[in-house]
Formats: C-alpha cells, structure tokens, sequence
C-alpha cells in the first residue's frame, strides 16, 4: 500500500525491531507538515517574510531598547509569589502540613511546581475559599479546613500561610486561630504557626522568610545559651537537598552539633518502599522548640532570612551571621570559618582533602571556564555564590538578572564583582525577567548561560549551552540530590559548567579541532 | 453472578470503610460523591458533583483561573494572554500544559511564555486599571504580530473593582484588534469548571461570528472543538477528519488562533472531542446559527472507528466511502499494536481520576488493550459527565467525584490496581507505594494519544509504565534482623 496514509505510519514493525514515533519525530513527517501548513489558510497569519522579518529585528540593539523602556510588564520572569515559599518552609519540619488559607488553586498549582522539581509528592492542603468567602471572610473555610486536615491527615503542627485572596479581604487569620482554640476546634496542644504571605508583596523568597520566621517565633521559646555549643543553621529557600545533605556532612566532619531548622533533605527526597509516607522527615520538633537557646543560627541565605535572622537576634538573644551560600572555595571557606569562630571546633583533616580536591578540580578544568563569558538568572542568594565561584575560576559574569533582587543585593553583587578583576564587565539587572535577558544576550553575546529551566528558551535562541542551576528545574532529572554547595558541591557545580561548555565545543568544533583529549 | 455480587459488596464495605476516616460532617457530604456501579440498576450511583470541594481534605481541583488561562485561552496562539494580577498563577501556569503550537514564540505565537501584570501592593490600593493600559502598550510595542490580547484576571482583579473591561474596550478600539477581558478570578465557582465556561462565554461575546472564512467554504467544513493538542492530540485527531474528507476550519483551541475562533460560525458542524470544557459554545452556535453538534471520542481504534462513522454518517455518501476506507487502510496497524500489546496488558486494572473527558473517554482505549478500569472519576465534572460515563462503566467500578488524596490512597491501597492515571501532584504517592502510574493530563510528557497515531505511543506508555522492571526492585532481599 503506497497511500499517503500508510507511508507515514506512525509505528511499524522494522524488521524485528518496533518502532513508534511519539511527539518527538511524528509531526516531522511529511504529511503533517503538509497538515500545518495547510491550516495557515484558516490562522491569517504573518508571511513568512513577516516572522523572519521581525525575528531579526528582535536581535538588535534597537530592540533592546524598547524592551528595556518598559515599566509594567513582566515577561518571564524569575520569581513567585509568597505562599509557594511559605509551604517550603513548612515542609522542612516534621510532621508539619502546609494548610493555605485562600482560593484553592493556588494550593494546587504549589504542589504540582514543587512535585515537578523534586519529582516527589508535596503535601498541602488549602481552605478552598469561594465567592461567598470573599463576601463574609474565611473563617467558616478555616474553621472546617483544620477540622478536616487534623482528622485526615494527623499533623504535629499546622503552618497557616495566605494566598492573595485571603490578603485582599483582609483575614485576620491570628484571631480565628485564637477563636478556634477557645471554641476547642483546634486542640490546645496542637501548634499553629501563622504567616501573612501576600502574593503581591516580594516573592517566593519573601514568603519563606515569613513562613520561617513565623514557625520559629511560635515554636521556639527562651534565649540563647551562651554555654552551648550547639547551632542552628537554616537554609533558606533551599531547593537541592543535596545541599542540605552536605551541611550536615560538614557539620559532622567538624564535630559539630546543630539543629537544621527547615530541613527538606528527608522530607523531599523519601525511598520507594512499597508505603507512601506523608511526612518522610524534617526537622524534629523537640529540636524546633530547642533552637531559642541553642548557641548561634547561621543562615546559608541572606535574602530569604532577613526577618527570621532579626527575630532570632531580637528575640532568641543569638548571634547571628546569614552567610551567601557556600558555593565555590572562598563562600565555603567563609561557612566553616564561621561554624569555628561560633563553636571554637578545629577544621578536620577530612574537609581539609575535601578542600584540596575542590581545588585540584578547579585547576584541572579552569582553562575551559577562564574567560568566558557567562550570564547568570536566578534569585538573589544563588546569584551571589555562583558569581563567587565563577570568579575563581576566571570566568566572566557578563549579565546577572535578578527579577527579585533588591537594591542591597545590587549592592552586594555589585561589591562582591569588585573584588576581583574577573567581575569588570559585569552588569546587575534587578527586576528584570527573562525578555530582558534574552535581549542582553543576543546584543551582547557570552559563552554560557546558567539558571532555571525556563531560561532554556534564551540558551537555544542564542545557541549557547546552558547549566541549570536554581529554582525550578523541571527539564534536568536529579540535579536537586546533589550538592552545588561545599567543596563537594562545587565540584559538582564545576563538572557541568566544564562539560556543558566542552559539549558545546564538540558540537561546534570544525574537524581538525573535534579532538579526543580536552 | 455471586462472584459478581460479591465483588460488589467488598466495594462498598470499602467505601463505606474510607468514610469513616472523616469527620461526620464532611463524611456526610463525601458520601455523595462516592458509589459503586451495579450494572442492573445504575440510577443508583448517581453521584453528586460540581458542588464546593470541602476545606483542608486535599482536592485535586485548581480554580477558574486555571479552566480560562491554563485550558481554554492559553492554547490560542497568535494572541498574548496576561495573567492579570500577582506573579504567581501565570509562573505556575507557565509552559506546563503541553498544548503544542507551530510558531515561533515571542514572534508570532506566544504561548509559552508567561506575561503578568506583577500586581505590586500599590496596585491592589489603586487600583491596576492603569497599569493594564500602560501593559497592553508595551506589549504592542513588544511583539507587533500579536494578533490580540487577552486578559486573565486573577483573585484581587475583582475584589478591588477594577474595570478592565473599559479598558479592553479603549485599547481595542485604539489598536483595532481584540483586547478581550476574562473574569476568571480564582474565587469564581468550585474548580476549573467555570473557567472554561467563563472563556467560552467571553469567545462569546467578544469574538464569535465578527469574521469570515478565507473563502466561500464547502459543504465539508468542520470545526474540531474541544481538543487542547497537549503531546500534538488534535493534531493526530484533525488527521483522521482530513483523511475522511472533512475539511477542519476551526481548531478550539489546541493550536488555535483568533481568526479560527472567530470564523467558526461558518462551519457546518461543531465536532466536539471535550464536552465538559466547550460544550456551552457549541450549544450556543446551535441555538443561535443553526449550526448541529457532534460530540466524539477518538482514544483507541474501537471508539476511533465508531465516531469516524458516526462522525460520516452526517455527511454524504463521498465522505461515508472514504471514511471507510482510511479505516481499512489503518486496520494493519491497529492489529499490530493490539497484537503486541495486549498479551503484556490483559486484564491490567487501572483507576482514573481526571478532569475534562477522560475519565470516561479513555475507557476504550484500555479496553481495546485488555485493560479494565476499576475505579474513575473526575475533579470537576458535572451530572451530565457522570450520566455519560455511568451507562460504559461494568459492575462494581467505583465512581468518585473530586476524590481527597486521603480517598484516592485508600482506594489504591486497597484495590492495588496495576495502573493509576492522574496528575503530577498524584504521580509520586504511587511510586512510593509501588504502583505503575502514568500522568493522564500532560500524557506524562509523551504524547498525542488521539486518533490512530495516538494509540501505539498510548499502548506502548502504558506498557513501559506497568512492565517498568524497577517495580520489581522496590522490596529489599534482607531479612529484618540483618536492619537492626
């Protein structure tokens, strides 16, 4: 049968090998071309010499300007909105459930980002507020929500966080939950931890800090101890837990005793067992109720902690230190210098190898990263320790857009790009998005492109490779059970930046320079 | 027979067994939207549905926003659609439903992207009216090919009283092109639901019948309504109605443009593949344009071939001829599938929860593999979904509507099917407890599984899914002591 229908099957038996074309190859085939094409008739679209027309125009300088006149919208941006940041904070503790007090969507649309990153299930329930909730509040939405979720799913602590909805009504969640506990909807022993997350309001990283900083300050009483040696450390909004598995690492290989407030690692990265566990880990909440009056709380964040670190030196009497995260030699020198000053413990011979090897690592790729050019997208935390990790290595931060960083973090990129000779050429973009980067890169090109899965549209417009670095990573699978911080981590870090640009050069090279040792 | 009420027994005792996890208050409202089919009466599993989904249980549901900007509009391509409010909905709602489009994106087509207002604390005091205007210049500014704009409102949009109506209007009339308003505030009705319904009625009124087709048209024109393309679906379906001899104009609203939308009226029959999303269009088009519809269901050669002929039977004896024909054509491959699949799939149990069409519509394409469904239901469907599904379901098949996660895992602990179907936030609870999944909204990022080039990528999934030899794996060989 030589008809048009059965030339293109999508499936055959090719010899003994069977083959179906799914999504990938099928509408490659000639009649589906034919099939779009065809269809055009009925869109009315642009000509071809219209699209490749404005294509073009869309590379240049000129357009770069109008893109960068704008003042209202965002396109593709890199950020969310609070409560998403809000449950990740809840997450880290045991047997602690998200409840999201607003319209229901959101709570799906939390769970279903999450559950795409870490490929895990992610708990949380909503108040499911409707129309009638917006004419008489949510109280009654509340109310059943906690009555509902305690029953079936037997939480320790409930973390309340908003959604804009219930901002904009103007709940005051506080005196519900003070009411329930006197009607005894809510049992006394029961703790409910409560943050105002308002959509509208900074970001995701925002909505971490209050969410945090409300569970602390709700759970955790007394002062600082100044006879303890024991730590806090908090990770803030922490999306590999590989990370948070390396400073336990760390924590351990210098002897040291700290309780990880907020930890994912257990939490988000449970085994198949055959029996689905709802809350697979977080931090105990004996040792949440301990934190007051442990020695110190160190932050591996310094823009997802700001309220939460001025609690705990306000309230808790600590010493405090919210470092960047400890990416690349000199930010990971700077963490355990801290962990000694704080606790007085030596260096351990292990991390002192484990420091060489980083090193050694470094040396070995570094002439394939030394001046290069690289733009950078993220929040403002992993910004700041990629960029110190990538001046080590002698490559060049060319464009850093950060859609939710504010003037201090401007500054301190800024200070941080002055430290070294690398960092010249670099320009800061705070609250830009990903259109705006686009942009930048395609007038002004670089080597390298590293950030969120989203910004793979601008690394294949500009043919440059991409390392996926920050939140969220949809399209990469794993990347979030390994570290990128410590020197284990950037090793890590270091073996994907090195081999996605030595990929790209293998890709591109002409012949005689396609070589076998690199 | 005993065996048969036996089973049926055991299915209720379970049911009435996973009431009991609640509070009497939400049990007493659960237990409506839970039954279990007996073939011989089926009045008496009618289960309600489309009512409020109750505080803290974990509903699978998501919101109006979601039914207009994530479902029906965001698959229109030529137009920019912006999420009208805070950052969140449209980053979460970005590049994430798989409907695909031939385009080229920020030039010409503009679905995946994600455009938003970024409502800021001064906005909800002031007011966004402004801001939107200012929005809809810089956007025209931005990408001179759009060919419309549109404007999902999100929660605060309509609690602090905004307009963007008048400013829809202002800016279309300036920019002579639609500028479109949706009110699909999340807090809007109980699901998704009213959000397609919201869209539908907004094509309605602000883009039905204002065009023409390209030509005169011919007596074969159909519009293929209700197929969201995620994985290339309506690409595969549109296929098949091409090869009868059909001649699709309107594609709603996978893959779809303004122009097609607004053109519609001049076919000659709506072809309607998801019922719950667009049917209100469709009856309005009858009513008001005489125009018949046809609802069809093209998962799985069974039904594929029973709509194709369905589908001909409204036309003439050409289109009869030549349907029958493709259909013979494609019968080799159809057999060649089945014959690879169905011994590795026979009688593989499988539970849905779902939204849309497919708790019912993908029934066949199981069946057609061996496959026997257990247990469906949808997150926001209607009675009239559910009067649809029941009279396909076999005995003893639990039915559920908006199922709770706590309802799902104890169904599923129970009733170990060999296969669940549902979404991603679904997909890893199962994992964990060692049962075969595959996601049935995005297809689990594979795809199309419509028409007859659907359905090997469809079989071959479900295979890969449930012979998965990492199954196998999750029991660990040491004896407990060995742990302690």
């Amino acid at each position: 049968m030589e008809d048009s229908t059965s030339k293109s099957t999508a499936s055959k038996v090719d010899g003994e090998r069977w083959i179906v074309k799914d999504h990938n190859t099928l509408f490659e085939s000639p009649n589906y071309q034919k099939q779009f094409a065809d269809k055009r008739i009925f869109e009315q679209g642009a000509t071809e010499e219209e699209i490749a027309s404005v294509e073009a125009w869309t590379r240049t300088w000129e357009y770069r300007e109008v893109n960068f006149a704008r003042s209202n919208v965002l396109i593709n941006p890199a950020k969310a909105c609070q409560p998403l940041g809000g449950i990740l904070a809840a997450a880290g503790f045991a047997n602690t459930l998200p409840l999201v007090h607003g319209s229901q969507g959101c709570v799906a649309y939390f769970r279903s980002h999450f559950s795409r990153h870490f490929k895990e299930p992610f708990a949380a329930v909503s108040s499911s507020m409707t129309e009638d909730g917006a004419v008489f509040g949510g109280l009654k939405n509340l109310r059943e929500a906690l009555v509902n979720a305690v029953q079936l799913y037997k939480p320790d602590m409930v973390a309340i966080c908003t959604t804009c909805m219930a901002e904009v009504i103007g709940d005051d969640v506080s005196s519900f939950v003070a009411d329930f506990r006197e009607e005894g909807v809510v049992d006394a022993n029961l703790p409910v931890a409560f943050a105002n997350t308002p959509s509208f309001v900074g970001s995701h990283i925002t909505g971490y800090d209050n969410m945090m900083r409300a569970i602390l300050s709700d759970q955790a009483k007394g002062v600082s101890d100044k006879d303890s040696t024991k730590i806090n450390i908090i990770p803030g909004f922490e999306t590999y837990v590989g990370n948070i598995r390396e400073v336990k690492h760390i924590l351990q290989a210098l002897g040291v005793e700290a309780t990880i407030l907020g930890d994912t690692s257990d939490a988000l990265d449970s085994p198949a067992t055959g029996e689905y566990i709802m809350y697979p880990g977080g931090t105990p909440l004996k040792q949440l109720r301990a934190a007051a009056t442990n020695r110190a709380t160190i932050a591996l964040s310094r823009y997802s902690t700001k309220k939460t670190m001025d609690m705990i030196r306000k309230r808790w009497k600590q010493d405090t230190m919210a470092l960047i995260p400890p990416i690349g030699i000199t930010a990971t020198d700077a963490f355990i210098k801290e962990i000694q000053h704080v606790t007085g413990c030596d260096i351990s011979e292990e991390l002192l190898r484990e420091r060489g090897r980083a090193v050694d690592a470094m040396l070995d790729s570094h002439p394939y990263l030394h001046g290069k050019r690289i733009a950078l997208v993220g929040d403002p935390d992993v910004l700041l320790g990629t960029v110190s990790f990538l001046l080590e290595m002698g490559a060049e931060p060319e464009h850093i857009v950060c859609t939710n960083g504010d003037d201090d973090f401007l500054q301190e990129m800024t200070a941080l790009l002055a430290t070294s000779p690398h960092g010249v050429n670099a320009k800061v973009w705070i609250g830009k998005d990903m259109w705006h980067l686009r942009s930048l890169v395609l007038t002004e090109p670089v080597d390298l492109l590293i950030g969120n899965t989203y910004a793979k549209q601008v690394a294949k417009e500009a043919d440059i490779p991409h390392v996926r670095v920050g939140f969220p990573i949809f399209d990469r699978h794993h990347l979030h059970r390994f570290p990128i911080i410590g020197y284990n981590g950037t090793v890590f870090l270091l073996q994907q930046m090195v081999n996605a640009i030595l990929d790209d050069l293998d890709r591109k090279s002409p012949a005689y320079s396609f070589d076998a040792i690199r | 027979m005993s065996n048969m009420t036996e089973l049926m027994e055991k299915r209720q005792h379970l049911v009435q067994e996973v009431l009991e996890g609640y509070p009497d208050a939400t049990k007493k409202e659960r237990e409506k939207h839970l039954a279990v089919v007996d073939e011989a009466d089926k009045s008496s599993c009618a289960v309600v549905s489309n009512v409020k989904s109750r505080p803290g249980v974990m509903t699978t549901r998501g919101c109006a926003y979601a039914g207009s900007k994530g479902v029906v509009w965001g698959p229109i391509k030529d137009a920019i659609h912006i999420s009208h409010g805070p950052v969140g909905c449209g980053q979460y709602s970005w590049w994430s439903r798989r409907n695909y489009y031939a385009g080229m994106t920020g030039i010409n087509s503009f679905g995946a992207m994600q455009v938003t207002s970024d409502f800021q604390e001064r906005d909800i005091v002031f007011g966004g009216d402004k801001k939107l205007t200012a929005i809809i210049d810089e956007l025209e500014a931005l990408f001179p090919l759009n060919r419309g704009i549109t404007i999902q409102s999100e929660c605060p949009v309509g609690l602090i009283g905004d307009d963007i109506e008048a400013v829809a209007r202002a800016k279309g009339e300036e920019l002579s092109k639609p500028v479109i308003p949706v009110r699909c505030e999340g807090f809007r009705g109980v699901s998704q639901s009213l959000g397609h319904h919201i869209a539908n009625d907004v094509i309605r009124d602000w883009l039905l019948d204002k065009r023409d087709l390209p030509d005169m048209g011919t007596p074969y024109d159909v519009a293929l309504i209700g197929d969201y393309n995620i994985g290339g679906d309506a690409w595969a379906s549109r296929r098949i109605l091409e090869e009868m001899g059909l001649r699709v104009v309107s594609q709603w609203s996978g893959d779809g443009t303004l122009q097609e939308l607004a053109h519609t009226t001049k076919a000659k029959l709506n072809l309607i593949h998801c019922y719950r999303s667009m049917n209100y269009i469709c009856q309005y088009m009858e009513n008001q344009f005489n125009i018949p519809w046809q609802e069809f269901n093209f998962f799985g050669p069974t039904k594929i071939i029973e709509n194709m002929r369905k589908i001909a039977s409204l036309f003439d004896d050409y289109i009869q001829e030549r349907t029958e024909q493709v259909i013979k054509q494609y019968e080799p491959r159809i057999k060649a599938t089945i014959e690879r699949y169905r011994p590795r799939l026979e009688g593989k149990k499988v539970m849905l929860l779902v939204g849309g069409l497919r708790p019912r519509h993908t029934i066949g394409a199981y069946e057609d593999l061996g496959m026997q469904v257990i247990a469906t239901g949808y997150e926001f469907g209607h009675v009239d979904d559910y009067e649809r599904t029941v009279a396909g379901l076999g005995d003893a098949t639990i039915l559920y509507d908006d199922p709770t996660a706590y309802e799902m895992e104890e169904f599923a602990k129970n009733l170990r099917p060999d296969l669940i179907g549902s979404g991603v936030k679904e997909k890893y609870v199962y994992h964990k407890m060692g049962i075969p999944f595959r996601q049935m909204h995005s297809w689990d990022y594979s795809g199309p599984y419509h028409g007859f080039d659907g359905f090997p990528v469809f079989a071959r999934d479900l295979d890969m899914a449930i012979n998965n030899p990492g199954w196998t794996l999750i029991k660990n060989p040491f004896e407990e002591r060995s742990l302690s």
